[in-house]
């Protein structure tokens, strides 16, 4: 196996200019939303409005302003599957459609899934949606069919700021450790890093350095793996089964097999 | 959206529809009938045999239903097969962790069961001249074997559902352990109440039917209880269901579904003949509301 592959994405230096967005579209031949035909959404400058089977890349514009307008930021993130080293879509899907590549990262096999959507449940960041084109949950591959010829991913090469940095993982962690501290220093205290240790997920092979909680960027502050619930759903359930059974019991016991057995033996 | 109940709200909808509400009620009866129809026969009288049969002749049809709902579900239904052979080695795909890859092998093997014993029963009911059958019903020894392993079937198909929907990342779904507990105890109750309903229609009067009734009546106290349950787990999460689906919850499910029934099953006098029929019909009727809403709500947050 080859050295574990991600992107790191610095939402501190990311200009909202959405080259990674059609980079990826382009790339992956990923079909127009509406036919082409463009619809706004109203919310700032974002008419991607989500992750989905046609949209595997999407800045999110997060307007922080004062109700005058005088003081305030903007937060951009370009948004990505997160490649979980312990992924909830890989571990739920039940045809075994989704892989985990010699890059450590998680590519849905278009061929092999039969849109049961289970993956789009179990994902915590709400990235696969079926795509309508093909009828499977698609998300990003991290161009998987670019790093199998030694290509960086489209968006990566396509981001003219370097918000969104392709390499090792080991060597991306550190170079994010470095901007995090970078950043305390110039001041900005808020800087940190989400998903780049083993703590969320067994760690995100794309991670983010974001300078306000998660949930202000959509994502979820303490995402889990779904078989979490495994066991206790199933040992609720046996316990359902034995009470019922147990009513059944008592409530038939008293015309019992014995007489049944009496009556039809010859 | 900075303050979030849990972090099971940054997930996204799979958009499983009206199909997989019936196919939680058809694989609900399926399950549910197939066990009242193995515990008549392996506690009942021999007048009882005829509920039982009538679970089996539910139970079959249901199974059949519930694969070709679940097939229709998917955005690609040909490859249904996906789910039991790996598409590229053609080698037997099973993953025991994942519940919707075992639940499809169970509710094979399930099939096969339901099979079986639909069989078993036309048999019995001179429906169909296949002597060598006779065996597949009591008081022969391998029907007993195979009322127990076809109920534990059926009790899995029943339950595995909301485990299913416990093991993704949406709100309410995987907010609380206890989803399969209450599918497998409103199975029970909606199937026990379908076959007295038949029943009655029949104009049937064996012993086991009282038997049916009572049981039911417990069981419809024991799903209220776990759905209180089910309320209480949520926690914060709760707040998902102060709208208009809790609203269908409490009236369409508590009220209609489980305290109307067990108050008709208890004052057998209010509706005369017509009580338990109309008892029955609304536990039918909450069992299809209670799937609809938790199918739809999680997925509306």
């Amino acid at each position: 196996m080859a050295e574990p592959m991600g992107f790191y994405t610095d939402t501190t230096v990311c200009i909202g200019c959405k080259a990674c967005e059609v980079a990826c579209k382009e790339w992956n031949q990923l079909p127009s939303t509406n036919g082409g035909v463009n619809t706004l959404s109203g919310d700032s400058y974002d008419n991607t409005r989500r992750l989905d089977g046609i949209h595997w890349r999407h800045v999110k514009f997060i307007e922080q302003f004062t109700e005058d307008r005088k003081d305030g930021r903007w937060l951009l993130m370009s948004d990505v599957c997160k490649h979980c080293v312990q992924a909830p879509c890989l571990e739920v899907c039940p045809t075994g459609a989704i892989v985990r590549t010699e890059f450590d990262t998680v590519v849905i096999q278009s061929d092999t899934c039969n849109g049961c959507r289970d993956c789009i449940a179990a994902c915590p960041f709400g990235v696969i949606e079926t795509n309508p084109v093909s009828g499977t949950a698609q998300k990003c591959t991290l161009c998987y069919d670019r790093m199998q010829v030694g290509m960086e991913p489209a968006c990566s090469k396509a981001c003219p700021t370097q918000s969104i940095q392709f390499g090792t993982i080991s060597q991306l962690r550190d170079r994010a450790q470095k901007r995090v501290e970078q950043l305390h220093q110039t001041g900005e205290k808020r800087a940190y890093l989400y998903g780049a240790d083993e703590k969320m997920l067994g760690g995100l092979n794309s991670f983010y350095l974001l300078v306000d909680k998660p949930e202000v960027y959509g994502l979820p502050p303490d995402p889990k793996m779904p078989t979490r619930n495994l066991n206790s759903g199933t040992w609720f359930s046996a316990l359902g089964a034995v009470l019922v059974g147990l009513m059944g019991v008592i409530n038939f016991r008293n015309r019992g097999a014995r007489l049944d057995n009496r009556e039809e033996r010859p | 959206m900075n303050t979030v109940p849990s972090s099971t709200y940054f997930s996204a909808p799979p958009d499983w529809g009206w199909l997989i509400v019936l196919y939680f009620f058809f694989g609900g009866l399926a399950g549910g009938c197939y066990f009242l129809a193995a515990l008549i026969d392996l506690m009942g009288r021999p007048e009882d045999r005829p509920l039982a049969r009538l679970g089996y002749y539910i139970a079959f049809p249901c199974v059949i239903l519930s694969a070709l709902l679940l097939t229709l579900d998917l955005t690609r239904p040909l490859r249904f097969w996906h789910m039991l052979i790996e598409s590229n080695t053609f080698r037997p795909m099973f993953k025991y962790w994942s519940p919707m890859s075992l639940g499809s092998w169970a509710l094979l093997i399930f099939g096969i069961f339901a099979l079986i014993s639909f069989l078993g029963a036309l048999v019995e009911d001179n429906r169909l001249n296949w002597p060598a059958w006779r065996k597949v019903r009591p008081p022969e020894m391998l029907s007993k074997v195979i009322a127990a392993l076809g109920g534990l079937f059926g009790f899995y198909v029943a339950g595995y559902t909301g485990v299913l929907l416990a093991v993704t990342n949406r709100p309410i779904w995987s907010d609380t352990p206890l989803l399969g507990m209450l599918f497998v105890v409103s199975a029970a109750s909606i199937s026990g109440a379908l076959m007295i309903l038949l029943a009655h229609r029949y104009k049937w009067t064996m012993p086991g039917l009282a038997s049916l009734h009572r049981m039911d009546s417990w069981v419809i106290a024991l799903e209220l209880i776990v759905l209180i349950a089910v309320m209480i787990s949520l926690g914060p999460v709760f707040r998902a269901w102060v709208n208009a689906w809790g609203l269908l919850l409490f009236f369409g499910v508590i009220v209609v579904g489980m305290l109307i029934p067990l108050a008709l099953y208890w004052r057998r006098q209010w509706l005369g003949d017509r009580n338990l029929t109309t008892g029955a019909a609304l536990v039918l009727v909450g069992g299809f509301i209670l799937r609809m809403v938790i199918v739809f709500s999680a997925q509306g947050v």
